[in-house]
């Protein structure tokens, strides 16, 4: 690689991680070509399917453990979809646990040595990013007409401030996706780039142990990160969906 | 060409450090992740939110119809409890009035005792103090009558002739006080 800074003989590569190649030979990446990013989203899916219909496959009044974990992620997430867009919210319940589910695994298996981390792309991120903002935009003139403008004008303010406001409003609504999708990008490029950092120092004998330390807690702060980016993704879904269902403040 | 001015700018983005803005890999990660999206969307939907929905259901349904069996048991042990109380109460009264009833008919029966007994001492004193008279009266007979020969002979022995009568009279006379 051409970027690799060659520095007392240490190869700084903490980049290469988040390369995107074919799975099989070593061609172009077209559209439908099977790369890593097939290969760890598949994964996903896998053991999504095994904690939420295998783990519930006996259907136990009292849960073994794999099903009490899938318990906990549905009432989880349940309950936020609940506490914070109300019981009408509920029906849009499944979407918020599809994304929800989908990036906790990506972050979690993106945690394991040499893996492919999908949800540290901009391009995935911002793909359920938009997919959120547009959805909840269109739900919100569907369900209230151009009465879902109100959710830029607020009644509650005094009158003289509230163009003002409401070009505020404005600005921040159309920055949601961007927000919305760098943040987890960033989260997880940043951690794991960080991580690849101090695991190529490890190479060096007298920086060895700060090193791998470093990369221990590091390695636990990303595992509370990768929940914590998650959660905070669906909460945000959560609250656009709010904003869409009920625009007057 | 220009698939190798792609090929370079893309190379060029590598090379920038972020294989993230790398563009031409996009159409590749937006697609794989719809497929993956839509699939997890299809298997929680289809299979597993409603199976894990019905268990807390039922669950929930199970715990609601055990409380209830629980309040119903509850309040029949509590029934029983009182039932237990009246019962205790009422063998207490019960006991208590058998037992003074049973006090009262040995205390009658001790009472006529008593007073059996009370009569017969009083009976058996009379006739010990009728006989107590009795000897009494016999042994002031008796001394009178050792005093009158005892004196009589002192008499005879004095050598003083006296009248047997007057003797006994200076006794009686003697005696008296």
């Amino acid at each position: 690689m051409a970027d690799a800074k060659e520095g007392g003989g240490l190869v700084f590569k903490p980049m290469d991680q988040f390369i995107v190649k074919p799975l099989f030979g070593d061609g172009p990446v077209g559209m439908f070509t099977i790369t890593n990013v097939t290969f760890w989203m598949a994964l996903s899916v896998l053991c999504i399917v095994a904690l939420l219909v295998l783990g519930t496959r006996g259907r136990a009044q009292v849960p073994t453990r794999i099903q009490s974990i899938a318990e906990l992620a549905y009432g989880f997430v349940y309950k936020m979809v609940e506490d914070v867009t109300g019981q009408d919210g509920v029906k849009y319940f499944p979407y918020i646990m599809t994304l929800f589910m989908f990036i906790v695994f990506s972050n979690f298996l993106g945690l394991l040595p040499l893996s492919f981390t999908t949800t540290s792309h901009i391009a995935v991120t911002a793909v359920m990013a938009m997919a959120v903002f547009l959805s909840i935009t269109i739900l919100g003139f569907v369900k209230h007409g151009f009465g879902f403008l109100s959710v830029f004008w607020i009644s509650s303010a005094p009158l003289v401030l509230r163009p003002v406001l409401a070009l505020i409003e404005v600005i921040s609504y159309f920055v949601r996706p961007v927000s919305h999708s760098i943040r987890l990008a960033g989260n997880m490029m940043a951690g794991h780039a960080v991580i690849k950092v101090f695991a190529t120092f490890a190479a060096v004998v007298w920086i060895a142990p700060v090193s791998i330390f470093a990369v221990t807690a590091i390695y636990a702060l990303e595992v509370l990160v990768s929940f914590i980016q998650a959660y905070v993704f669906a909460i945000l879904t959560c609250v656009y969906l709010r904003d869409a269902l009920h625009p007057h403040h | 060409m220009a698939t190798e001015a792609t090929d370079a700018a893309g190379k060029a983005a590598e090379s920038a450090g972020m294989p993230q803005l790398d563009f031409s890999t996009f159409p590749n990660q937006i697609f794989w992740l719809v497929v993956t999206l839509v699939v997890i969307y299809l298997v929680l939907s289809k299979v597993a939110l409603p199976r894990i929905a019905s268990v807390l259901a039922e669950r929930q349904g199970t715990i609601t119809n055990n409380i209830a069996a629980a309040e119903d048991l509850k309040a029949e042990a509590a029934e029983k409890e009182q039932q237990l109380q009246k019962a205790m109460a009422d063998a207490r009264a019960e006991s208590a009035r058998v037992a003074a009833e049973e006090k009262a008919k040995i205390q009658a029966k001790i009472d006529a005792a008593m007073a059996k007994a009370d009569a017969e001492i009083a009976a058996k004193t009379a006739e010990s103090e009728a006989r107590i008279a009795e000897i009494r009266e016999g042994a002031a007979i008796a001394v009178k009558e050792v005093a009158e020969s005892t004196a009589n002979e002192v008499v005879a022995a004095l050598g003083v002739d006296v009248d047997a009568s007057a003797v006994s009279a200076a006794i009686a006379s003697r005696t008296k006080g």
